[in-house]
């Protein structure tokens, strides 16, 4: 049972994991370590993490999700949070964590517009310095 | 009165198990979708303390009434090495472990009554409760 691993696709240079199961502690950090793995193995320049069906998260979970999000950002990936629940949000914050600087979108749909975005910038600024 | 509930923590998959298990309950009892998120994180967090700091412990559900007024009562009890300090480990950001020191500060928000009893090499008890809007 400890096995259940949470899939990790690719669209273009985009991995995006919906994550459908409640997370224990372990799930989490195997799910952190695959997701590293897999920026590695597909040069991923983005990362969208849906929640859609995640209706608690703890401060483990949510640092983990923090950590995922800065060390993606050192390995060149962006990461957006998307699906957050209203309950989950307002647990978030009255827990004491906020997840400052980790991008987030009300869904799917505009979690890849955001990631679309950054992407274009990211290639026009170094298009400009050119 | 409903009968009380309890969960057994012995690894991290049991705290998952006393999380859903105090959902259900303040689900079954009325509580709105924001007080069971807030409710299960609480459990979430106190039952991953006595998982990383006592090894093993227990959650107990249980409904409450008050005045006409319903509500659930959480006990957590283990019989592990106690709090040293329980000013110190109620702030925020302490903690001794790799955690981020919000356990404990951060459940007390999400419930109405949080009350800690904790001895040195005994062990440690904390029940905490909300209302039903």
């Amino acid at each position: 049972m400890n096995s259940l691993r949470i899939p990790i696709l690719k669209i273009g240079d985009v991995l995006i994991a919906s994550i459908q199961i409640a997370l224990h502690d372990a799930s989490a950090v195997q799910f952190k370590d695959d997701l590293l793995q897999k920026i590695h193995d597909t040069k991923a320049r983005g990362v969208i993490i849906d929640l859609t069906a995640i209706d608690v998260v703890d401060s483990f979970i949510g640092r983990m999700i923090a950590d995922i999000a800065a060390m993606s950002g050192l390995m060149g990936a962006r990461v957006v949070l998307t699906g957050l629940q209203p309950a989950v949000a307002i647990t978030l914050v009255e827990l004491g964590l906020e997840l400052t600087g980790v991008l987030t979108a009300l869904n799917l749909e505009k979690g890849l517009a955001v990631m679309q975005r950054q992407t274009d910038q990211a290639e026009e600024s170094s298009d400009g310095t050119g | 009165m409903a009968q009380a509930k309890a969960a057994v923590i012995r690894s991290d998959l049991d705290i998952v198990i006393a999380r859903t298990l105090a959902r259900d309950t303040a689900k079954a009892l009325g509580f709105g979708a924001i007080d069971q998120a807030r409710i299960a994180t609480a459990v979430s967090e106190l039952a991953r303390n006595i998982f990383l700091y006592a090894g093993s412990g227990s959650v107990t559900v249980r409904e409450i009434e008050k005045s006409g007024r319903k509500g659930i009562e959480i006990v957590c009890e283990d019989q592990g090495p106690g709090i040293a300090n329980l000013d110190l480990a109620m702030q925020d950001g302490f903690t001794t472990s790799r955690g981020m020191g919000m356990g404990l500060p951060g459940a007390k928000r999400l419930m109405d009554q949080f009350e800690v009893k904790t001895k040195e090499g005994e062990g440690t008890t904390i029940t905490c409760s909300k209302w039903r809007a």
